[in-house]
């Protein structure tokens, strides 16, 4: 359809004549340039990784991740990422459905505030919630009244992982629905949906790509975060720690290769973020570009 | 829904779903950032100024303001030149392997931030992969801190001026190189102009960013005080002495910083998007 | 279904787009609302939709108050300007939508979904057409289907908003047609939003011309082509001369020229604007009081008739005539002639800046 003209235009051979392009040799310095840089910068750190891992053997490999700590510690990622992904989700598509679908006064200060955690160090994310439930912090006798620990357990990473990872799937969503407007909305509406029944079966479909890319981001930052929940776990083995803090103990006691091979499974799940992100994004492409035959 | 009176609706939408949506929004946000953000500057109030403003201006705290948001600057600048070099390629470009590059580009927003500094510390230490073949020291100095925030900070540039030059009309430097001005030229004075604004925000959410990053800074830091230790991790460092009141004079004054730079931020992002309305 | 729309006003903000709307549908009736963009003719039918509330009046489908009925109880067939077809669904799926979201008690069996979904895509000639995704059909084949969506569900009333504003000509004056026909053939009440007048004039039973949120006419194409009531309209409904002057005992005086306009008699000393079409405009050659003088500057001689430029002598302004070719012929005229021109039929308004 009309209006995405940019999406064909990139895909365009680029001419290769004097006027508007530059020489052949200018073109492949810039391309080695940009290509060396990220090689350098991204490509042999995760190299490095995974060579790292495997230094000393796929036995101290194995022994390093199947480690009982270890082995909590992946669990307890688990969890949180349980926790966080989907609060955050259900978060993201009612926060979109409220700013894009509707007109309100405060609305351009409710997505500021949305973007808020982006913005703000982890530390400071950690650090709020300290302020809140800890021993000295603001509900921190009530809650020792009552006999729940928030600090250096598992709500408190939580909490924490949950500020941090907010605003992914909403800041996603925003844009996307903004640009879809109201129209297939009102289109269910008069056919006779209810609201429900439109949310399901037309705005749902709609974002599925979006959503899908935000939950990715979201579930990438919640199972990697490191200074918000430095902070709130106490770092108690088997108890609080999470996998980057379990990384840290290794490294930090001169396990490099046990440290690497935690850090390998975590990367590895970051490529894993990166393809999908890659096919979802060739998917909602080729949705918009129309091919003859397709169906 | 006590807050929703407080912002005047207007309801101007058949669709249903408003009340619910803006209600639990508002309660989100209000339980997670809000509640908790505004508990920092409460807990600065309650402790007398005077020993806010010593903690704050303490030497060894202005030390950490210097080197975070010098380094910070420093790697923002580095990603500003190779994120519009790296964009340019990508966008302009069709090379063997572009659509790999293309898609490692996000790298530093899905690798977890402590991994990013433990390799990036292996590899630049004195006996590391490239560390070895330096004459100078990288890791434990602000030089490497500084790479630890160029890497995060990477995607920011290179994904807010991607697109922008994706929508720059082909036909303006067409119109350029027919009224005469050669490629350095049509670049500078065409393409560029277009391209600042969306240059400028990635600057500003990765100098962003990179000011409040804590996971990849520390092991690549050494975290000597005076000399590499930045802002976020004394406010680590003040947390495990129980130092509350210090940890959080701090904090506000990293979270002001946020604010503007939030503003910043929004300033030039409507500034981007009016130019291509 | 009749459609009674009582005093509707709607405003955004400081922005008055509805002032006090009245219309009167009869049942099976085809109307148009005919204006430029802003005249706020899409926010009227939103509203009769229910996609939008006016902050006052009232919307009666028959005796029924539909004014706080909301748009998915409301029975109406709504086709969007951009067809607002579900991008995820297949043709077959976006007809059925309406059928399939009703309440387990008044849903049809997934039989009879089957066969009035096949029987609506006879109706467009989109049989073949089922499985198909909405990327994969032309401008006018989306429309249709956007069509039958809306047919599905038997609404009570068809509102359509600029239905062909999207198509190209071609497309446009063939759907134009079919509509006029399914119309005839459906009797449904409808009402579509137009800002195309020869649109609006070739398919409507009724018209209703639309400015800055105010009706300006309603009546049959003929008359308000042939009776435009306000200076608007004949500026909105196709090509109009004006003859400037001052009304004195019940004429329009310029120079030596001078028409009848005998509705003004009581009228002395005004400022006034004479309205005439084209068509209704003659070219002598003799010198008369009712004629100006003019020079033929430009002649367009493309299908049956023969547009004629010409250039007033005292004014120096434009007019434009329309003769057909006998007439013309029979004239025998040249590029370049000097000729009168005489207004056959001109209507006279007073500049509204001079009657208050």
């Amino acid at each position: 359809m009309a209006g995405h003209v940019s999406v064909h235009y990139s895909s365009l051979p680029v001419k290769n004549t004097k006027s508007d392009s530059e020489a052949r040799l200018v073109r492949w310095i810039l391309i080695i340039l940009a290509v060396g840089f990220l090689c350098l910068f991204l490509v042999l750190p995760l190299v490095a990784i995974f060579i790292k891992a495997f230094d000393k053997g796929s036995a101290v490999f194995l022994a390093a991740i199947s480690n009982p700590d270890a082995l909590s510690a992946i669990k307890l990622t688990m969890i949180i990422a349980l926790i966080t992904v989907p609060l955050n989700a259900i978060f993201g598509v009612a926060a979109a459905w409220a700013v894009t679908k509707f007109n309100f006064k405060g609305k351009s200060l409710l997505i500021t505030i949305i973007d808020l955690p982006f913005a703000i160090s982890p530390v400071i994310a950690g650090l709020v919630f300290v302020l809140l439930f800890s021993a000295h912090g603001l509900f921190g006798q009530w809650l020792m009244d009552h006999d729940i620990k928030i600090i250096f357990a598992v709500p408190g990473i939580a909490l924490a992982t949950l500020l941090v990872t907010l605003p992914f799937v909403a800041r996603e969503l925003i844009p996307l629905m903004q640009t879809q407007g109201t129209t297939d909305e009102e289109a269910s509406l008069t056919l006779g949906a209810n609201g429900w029944k439109t949310f399901l079966l037309v705005t749902l479909p709609n974002i599925k790509w979006g959503l899908l890319y935000g939950i990715i981001l979201c579930s990438a930052r919640a199972i990697g975060e490191f200074g918000a929940v430095s902070v709130v776990s106490g770092h108690i083995r088997g108890l609080t720690n999470t996998m980057p803090l379990h990384i840290e103990i290794l490294y930090n006691e001169y396990q490099f290769s046990a440290a690497f091979a935690v850090a390998s499974l975590l990367s590895f799940f970051a490529i894993i973020t990166l393809v999908v992100k890659n096919v979802i994004e060739w998917k909602v492409k080729k949705s918009e570009i129309p091919e003859e035959g397709a169906s | 829904m006590a807050h929703l009176q407080g912002l005047k609706v207007k309801r101007n939408s058949v669709l249903p779903g408003f009340g619910i949506s803006l209600g639990f929004t508002m309660f989100y946000i209000s339980i997670l950032v809000i509640l908790p953000l505004s508990t920092i500057f409460i807990h600065s109030v309650t402790v007398p100024w005077s020993k806010v403003w010593e903690t704050i201006s303490d030497q060894r705290v202005v030390a950490s303001y210097q080197l975070s948001i010098g380094a910070s600057l420093l790697a923002a600048f580095i990603n500003v030149v190779f994120g519009v070099l790296i964009a340019w390629v990508l966008v302009r470009y069709r090379f063997p392997g572009r659509r790999m590059i293309d898609g490692l580009v996000d790298l530093p927003f899905a690798l977890p931030t402590a991994i990013a500094g433990i390799a990036l510390t292996t590899l630049y230490s004195q006996n590391g992969w490239i560390g070895q073949f330096l004459n100078f020291k990288v890791a434990f100095t602000p030089l490497g801190i500084t790479l630890a925030l160029t890497f995060i900070g990477l995607p920011f540039v290179v994904r807010t001026v991607q697109p922008v030059l994706q929508n720059v009309d082909k036909e303006i430097e067409e119109a350029s190189a027919s009224l005469g001005a050669n490629r350095l030229q049509t670049f500078v004075r065409v393409i560029f102009p277009e391209l600042l604004p969306a240059a400028l925000t990635g600057f500003a959410l990765a100098f962003a960013r990179a000011l409040g990053e804590y996971g990849s800074v520390v092991f690549i830091a050494g975290n000597m005080p005076m000399r590499t230790e930045i802002t976020p991790l004394l406010i680590m460092t003040k947390l495990e002495q129980y130092d509350y009141a210090g940890a959080t004079a701090i904090a506000a004054v990293m979270l002001i910083f946020s604010f503007i730079l939030l503003f910043v931020i929004n300033l030039l992002q409507w500034w981007t998007n009016r130019k291509f309305i | 279904m009749s459609i009674q729309i009582q005093n509707i006003s709607k405003s955004f903000g400081t922005f008055q787009a509805l002032d006090n709307i009245t219309i009167d549908i009869q049942t099976g009736e085809l109307v148009a609302l005919l204006g430029p963009s802003g005249s706020g003719k899409t926010s009227l039918l939103r509203i009769i939709a229910g996609l939008e509330a006016a902050n006052q009046g009232a919307i009666l489908f028959g005796e029924e108050d539909m004014t706080l009925i909301n748009t998915k109880e409301r029975k109406v067939g709504f086709v969007f300007q951009h067809y607002a077809l579900f991008r995820h669904m297949t043709v077959f799926d976006n007809i059925a939508y309406g059928l399939k979201v009703r309440p387990r008690k008044t849903r049809p069996s997934k039989k009879e979904i089957e066969e009035k979904v096949y029987e609506l895509l006879k109706l467009v000639k989109l049989e073949a057409f089922a499985n198909r995704y909405p990327f994969h059909l032309s401008g006018g084949q989306r429309q249709r289907v956007a069509l039958a969506r809306a047919l599905a569900v038997e609404p009570k009333v068809l509102l359509l908003d600029e239905p062909f504003g999207a198509l190209d000509a071609k497309v446009r004056k063939e759907l134009r047609r079919w509509l006029r026909k399914l119309h005839d053939d459906y009797q449904i009440t409808s009402i579509f939003v137009t800002h195309d007048q020869e649109e609006a004039l070739d398919v409507a039973d009724r018209v209703v011309v639309m400015n800055e949120g105010k009706i300006e006419q309603i009546g049959t194409p003929e008359e308000v082509y042939e009776n435009p009531i306000s200076p608007f309209v004949y500026h909105f409904l196709g090509n109009v001369n004006l003859f400037k002057g001052r009304l004195h005992n019940g004429k329009l005086q310029h120079g030596s020229f001078e028409v009848d306009a005998p509705e003004f008699a009581g009228t002395e000393n005004r400022e006034a604007v004479g309205y005439v079409r084209p068509h209704d405009i003659s070219i002598e050659r003799e010198a008369s009081p009712d004629a100006v003088a003019a020079k033929i500057s430009y002649i367009h001689i493309v299908g049956a008739a023969v547009q004629i430029e010409l250039i007033r002598k005292d004014e120096g302004d434009f007019l434009e005539v329309e003769l057909t070719k006998e007439h013309f012929r029979s004239l025998n005229l040249k590029s370049g002639e000097d000729v009168y021109v005489k207004p056959k039929q001109l209507r006279v308004f007073i500049p509204e800046d001079y009657s208050i």
